[in-house]
């Protein structure tokens, strides 16, 4: 960090309005003809190819990425007003937001031309589903401890070992998998590990479901037995995948959906203390208020940041550390809010189903995309104290 | 929202501030002397006038100016009515009141307290928690008339000022208005209301918070690592590095929301729901960082943290202190509730969105 904390002040430009009304109007279309419903959370985190592949039509999947990969070449100011009217809407976007957020940047750095050419088009039009091969049974926040190994053989590699809490595997069509190429180096434990493109309908893959206590159907495990990765599907540096991962946080951490995940509490809370509360109920809303609006405004500042070509890491683990806090703590602040409002308000049972899902999902969301305590340690490197 | 007439303004008010009033130098002294000295370069520089147009006898700088300024001041702790002479100076000339040389405050200064115009012209009410309300030779009043809202400039002397201060030792005043007589006065623009004014103060103050919160986290990190316990600096020890992660945490979003609020004001000059959503926010969440920011940092510095002699409650006592002024973040926050729930559940996220 260069010694200063930087939140420039960023203002969506002009152009965001006209597409945060064509996105709001999109998403009002599908609520009308039932695709998804906005006040049922867990069934909107359900995946939908068939809705992807409209909103890929519309344009808003690999909105920044170059027009001659399937992208729009917009602006990342423009994908975050997507990014957030999608999430608010609680609109199943599972089956092609990983690869949207994330995979599909690393493939534009890191791929051969004809692999990009092949794939990246196909993302564009919603109809691929990628996941993150990163954990392992022996390897979470410590990624370097992965064991998952790829072989050298004749034309490629061959994967065996097993990633772990893979979200979605059992709908992708291919992952980004982080594998043991050679030992650690004495002098650098972080060498050794390559990413791969992992085609998942190959043989030697098996998906094996894991029930989150959420109800949740997504969590998997996926072993690999002599799974055959062709050359081509190596991505970057071999051994020096450690080089690559650290500069995609940013784009990972400071998103919306990194303190919207239980905004839809927000909405029935509102709904729930009425047009006139009483002092207390006032003041705890207004508190959540103000710390949401906090947090979007530095979340936009990153998004800026990032436009700019800047590299925000420090500015992006703390909006991710805020941010999934509070949206971890919303839950039971609304529960208290709620405790003296009278039994037979309207929004009874949505508000006591959402807050249901809600504290069931809320420990996860400190602990996916890097742990809390893995953010502080950046946030303390920033400081420099490491 | 810095850019180069920002950049300029900093750059010559941190030096008047590194000079004349560094918080190590002063948190020595065992006199006031450096006042004088200190004010007489701010008045020089133009600073203490920044809001005031160049025709009503100010320098007229952009409001911009001013709010970088303020986190300036907020990063020296700076112990003078800097913020509530910019603040008078703006009140007074927005109902085109010339406003005079010399150290000036504003009344009122918490939401529950009026100043009534009366007929006759005179001034009468009590409001409490004036800031540097004995130090001050004028003070610009909002006060409430039968026909609405008059800007008025009061001579000091011409009130009662009882003792008090803040937990930092800043003067805090309960100031008595007695059938006061205004140097003069004016009717408040339309706009210009009690609220506008507690908004305006509550993104000065806000705004000075985060410049603190700078300061405390830099302090503190320094300091984590020098300290050495357990034969490593203790800034090794992961739970300290945790504890100053979550310093950072605040201090960033007192820095984000203050600026956010001061750019909103600055661009539309107005007091409609955009500066309320923003104003608002960014007392209620500087004051949470401030509690939080304070309290971390305190533990970081141990005993020697809480000692005069320490530079260190020049910064958290102000950050702390200001809470209270301007509104807050409990009223702040039931007043925001309010209109959020007025609004209702559909209005919501349109309001986030468009800020």
């Amino acid at each position: 960090m260069s010694g200063k904390l930087q939140f420039n002040q960023i203002r969506l430009p002009p152009e965001c309005d006209a597409l945060r009304q064509e996105v709001r109007a999109f998403l009002a279309e599908e609520i009308a003809k039932g695709t998804f419903d906005p006040h049922r959370p867990g069934h909107g985190d359900s995946h939908d190819r068939a809705f992807s592949k409209r909103i890929g039509a519309k344009g808003w999947i690999g909105m920044t990425w170059p027009k001659k990969y399937g992208g729009h070449e917009r602006s990342f100011l423009e994908r975050y007003v997507v990014t957030e009217e999608f999430r608010v809407a609680n609109a199943p976007v599972r089956s092609h937001f990983v690869a949207d957020r994330q995979s599909g940047p690393i493939l534009l750095k890191y791929a051969p031309e004809h692999v990009k050419a092949n794939i990246l088009p196909r993302i564009c039009r919603g109809e691929l589903c990628f996941v993150i091969g990163m954990s392992e049974p022996g390897s979470g926040s410590d990624l370097f401890a992965a064991k998952t190994k790829a072989t050298k053989v004749d034309r490629g590699w061959r994967i065996n070992g097993s990633k772990i809490w893979t979200s979605n595997a059992n709908i992708a069509d291919y992952m980004i998998a982080l594998c043991r190429t050679s030992p650690p180096a004495k002098e650098n434990r972080r060498h050794g590990l390559t990413q791969f493109l992992v085609d998942m309908k190959i043989l030697g893959i098996k998906v094996n479901p894991i029930y989150q206590m959420s109800g949740q159907q997504d969590f998997n495990e996926v072993v690999f037995e002599d799974a055959f990765v062709p050359d081509d599907h190596v991505l970057g540096e071999i051994d020096g995948a450690w080089k690559q991962a650290t500069s995609e946080l940013a784009y990972e951490r400071s998103g919306p959906e990194r303190f919207l995940e239980t905004f839809y509490l927000m909405l029935e809370l509102i709904r729930a203390i009425g047009s006139a509360p009483d002092t207390r109920s006032a003041e705890g809303l207004g508190r959540l208020v103000a710390q949401l609006h906090t947090l979007r405004r530095m979340s936009v500042s990153v998004a800026g940041m990032l436009q700019a070509g800047k590299e925000p890491v420090v500015e992006a683990a703390i909006v991710k550390d805020l941010g999934t806090i509070w949206e971890q703590n919303l839950p039971n602040r609304v529960r208290e809010l709620t405790a003296f409002v009278p039994p037979e308000i309207a929004n009874r049972v949505t508000l006591e189903e959402q807050l249901a899902f809600a504290t069931t999902i809320a420990p996860k969301l400190t602990i996916q995309g890097g742990t809390t305590e893995i953010l502080r340690g950046i946030i303390a490197r920033g400081l420099g104290l490491r | 929202m810095t850019n180069d007439s920002d950049h300029i303004v900093i750059e010559s008010a941190a030096r008047i501030f590194a000079d004349l009033a560094d918080p190590q130098t002063i948190n020595r002294l065992d006199h006031a002397a450096w006042k004088a000295p200190f004010w007489q370069a701010l008045a020089d520089a133009g600073l203490a006038l920044a809001w005031v147009p160049e025709q009503l006898g100010g320098a007229g700088a952009p409001l911009a100016d001013g709010f970088a300024v303020l986190g300036v001041a907020g990063r020296f702790a700076v112990a003078v009515p800097l913020a509530e002479t910019l603040l008078a100076g703006w009140l007074l000339t927005r109902a085109g009141v010339a406003a005079p040389n010399g150290r000036m405050t504003i009344a009122p200064s918490r939401p529950f307290d009026r100043i009534i115009f009366d007929a006759d012209g005179t001034l009468s009410g009590c409001a409490i928690g004036i800031p540097f309300a004995s130090e001050a030779q004028h003070i610009a009043v909002l006060a409430e008339g039968e026909e609405g809202a008059f800007v008025a400039l009061v001579a000091a002397r011409d009130c009662t000022i009882g003792q008090g201060q803040t937990l930092a030792g800043d003067p805090s005043n309960i100031v008595q208005f007695q059938r006061v007589k205004p140097l003069r006065y004016a009717r408040a623009p339309f706009g210009l209301d009690h609220a506008a004014l507690m908004l305006m103060g509550s993104v000065s103050r806000s705004v000075q918070t985060a410049g603190a919160l700078e300061s405390i986290l830099s302090l503190s990190v320094s300091y984590a690592n020098e300290r050495v316990a357990f034969e490593r600096p203790i800034g090794k020890f992961q739970a300290v590095q945790h504890n100053l992660a979550r310093l950072a945490g605040e201090t960033a979003a007192a820095l984000a929301v203050s600026g956010s609020a001061a750019n909103t004001i600055t661009r539309s000059d107005s007091f409609d729901e955009a500066a309320f959503l923003e104003g608002a926010s960014a007392k209620i969440r500087c004051a949470e960082a401030a509690t939080e920011g304070s309290a971390i940092a305190h533990q970081v510095f141990g005993a020697i943290g809480f000692t005069n002699e320490h530079v260190l409650h020049r910064f958290t006592l102000r950050t702390l202190a200001w809470r209270d002024d301007f509104g807050s973040e409990s009223y702040w926050a039931a007043e925001l509730g309010k209109h959020v729930a007025k609004c209702g559940a559909e209005e919501f996220w349109p309001m986030v969105a468009s800020r």
